[in-house]
């Protein structure tokens, strides 16, 4: 497992010290189309710049390097176990070599343990897959747009929002309203759709790791991403919510089958430093 | 939109000549405080006298900074802004307690902050989200550091010294907000979206 401990540790690295490429297209293009001398422009400008520095000193690019979240495809046979004591090992020696903030906080003492280990941190969800290869994505979860994130039961009848994929777009749009700037925009959105509270708020985070160029399968679901980045973009809130054209820059909808008494949605939103990364093993 | 230079500490008059819309490029000794810092203070209420930094004209910059300790002293990798709005049921009392004249962080504050910017001639500024890398460049040196061990290194009160670092002023000591604009212009754009 020692060489395993190595990889993930440069896979800590990778993500907290470089984006991935569709991301960075995005944010490239979104600072072209910006308008010239607008402070959208200019705070764009700003963070680009600031990718290329962090990957060029090879230093995180947000001091909030987040919640790290890993999702785990383990081929059979190999145990899970070990594989937990290796990423939590891997975890501490990445926070002092990188280094990471330490971001897990004790509920009860208050207390920062300093090395981003402790209960249930970082977040780990193994899948067992019949492939041979170990696949592990990490996801380094900022806070700020964490803590924007909202979780819906329909019908809310304020937004005149039914059981339906219209309903949906609804709550999505007025979640993006609620958040206004404070997420750190453009914004990539996970969202969830399905029979129960904790299933859906997975789901809605599981979409942050799809690419933002994929398509999703369902056409009726691929309308629905496409049309809602347009509509968010046309709020106005903008890059860092100084306004512009650019609140987000990726919408994924993951759904589920659901009870026929409920009807969840969760929305989680991502801020532009959206870090994730793939190891295969 | 017009660049200004700034100085620390700021005098009321430096505050009241800034509008929402400028960029500020300020210099000199910055304050850093986020949750526990603002917690702390407006519960424990501490004499100006029992705090090491000189709060009388500072920013309070809301800043959770990743740091290490070296033989040289204090290092600093990374030190972006934080969600202000989570200090918005401190900041008001503290802008007025401790002579504070700037608040520095990102997303914004509410309408408490704006009426204690208004009161006590102190304005908001909105530095560059996740920026945390160009940021530290312009930090020449982190000075020194207070409740290290009682909050730890993301949120204990720093000093450090900058040079041009860079803000847009959002919410100005005249009663002006850019995110109460944009609030409501993106409130009459969601409501016919979704067609009410």
């Amino acid at each position: 497992m020692l060489k395993l401990r190595d990889g993930i540790i440069e896979l800590y690295r990778k993500v907290a010290t470089s984006l991935p490429p569709d991301v960075e297209d995005a944010l490239k293009s979104a600072y072209i189309i910006e308008e010239n001398g607008s402070n959208a422009k200019q705070a764009l400008s700003t963070v680009l710049e600031n990718i290329l520095l962090a990957r060029e000193t090879s230093r995180p690019i947000c001091q909030d390097t987040g919640v790290p979240v890993f999702y785990v495809k383990v081929p059979i046979g190999l145990s899970q176990v070990e594989l937990k004591d290796t990423i939590i090992e891997s975890t501490r020696i990445a926070t002092e070599k990188i280094p990471l903030r330490g971001n897990a906080v004790d509920i009860i003492t208050d207390k920062n343990t300093g090395d981003n280990t402790g209960k249930g941190f970082p977040v780990i969800y193994f899948e067992e897959t019949h492939d041979s290869t170990l696949t592990i994505d990490l996801m380094l979860k900022g806070s700020g747009c964490e803590n924007t994130g909202q979780i819906y039961k329909l019908p809310v009848e304020e937004l005149g929002a039914e059981r339906n994929l219209e309903g949906v777009r609804r709550c999505v749009l007025d979640a993006i309203h609620k958040a206004q700037g404070r997420g750190c925009p453009p914004y990539t959105l996970g969202v969830g759709i399905g029979a129960s509270k904790d299933q859906v708020t997975r789901l809605a985070k599981d979409q942050l790791i799809r690419k933002l160029t994929d398509t999703n399968g369902a056409p009726v679901l691929a309308d629905l991403e496409k049309r809602l980045l347009n509509e968010i973009n046309q709020l106005g809130i903008g890059p860092l919510g100084f306004g512009g054209k650019t609140t987000a820059i990726g919408v994924k909808v993951g759904v589920n089958h659901r009870h026929p008494a409920s009807y969840f949605v969760d929305i989680s939103v991502c801020c532009w430093a959206n870090r994730r990364g793939r190891l295969i093993w | 939109m017009e660049t200004k230079k700034i100085k620390l500490p700021l005098t009321k008059e430096d505050v009241l000549g800034l509008n929402v819309g400028d960029m500020v490029l300020i210099t000199g000794q910055l304050v850093t405080g986020r949750d526990r810092v603002h917690k702390f203070l407006f519960n424990e209420r501490p004499r100006k006298e029992e705090i090491p930094f000189n709060l009388d004209g500072a920013i309070i910059y809301h800043c959770g900074p990743i740091i290490r300790k070296s033989d040289e002293g204090w290092r600093l990798i990374a030190s972006g802004p934080t969600t202000s709005m989570r200090v918005e049921m401190y900041e008001h009392w503290v802008i007025g307690e401790y002579g504070i004249r700037g608040i520095m962080g990102k997303g914004g504050m509410g309408k408490h902050t704006l009426g204690a910017l208004k009161k006590n001639g102190c304005a908001y500024l909105h530095t560059i989200s996740g920026a945390a890398v160009y940021l530290a460049e312009r930090v020449r040196k982190v000075i020194d550091g207070w409740k290290i061990d009682d909050f730890g290194i993301a949120e204990a009160m720093w000093l450090f010294n900058v040079e041009d670092f860079p803000a847009i002023v959002t919410m100005d000591a005249h009663g002006k907000s850019l995110h109460d604009d944009i609030e409501k212009t993106s409130y009459r754009e969601l409501l016919r979206l979704i067609g009410l």
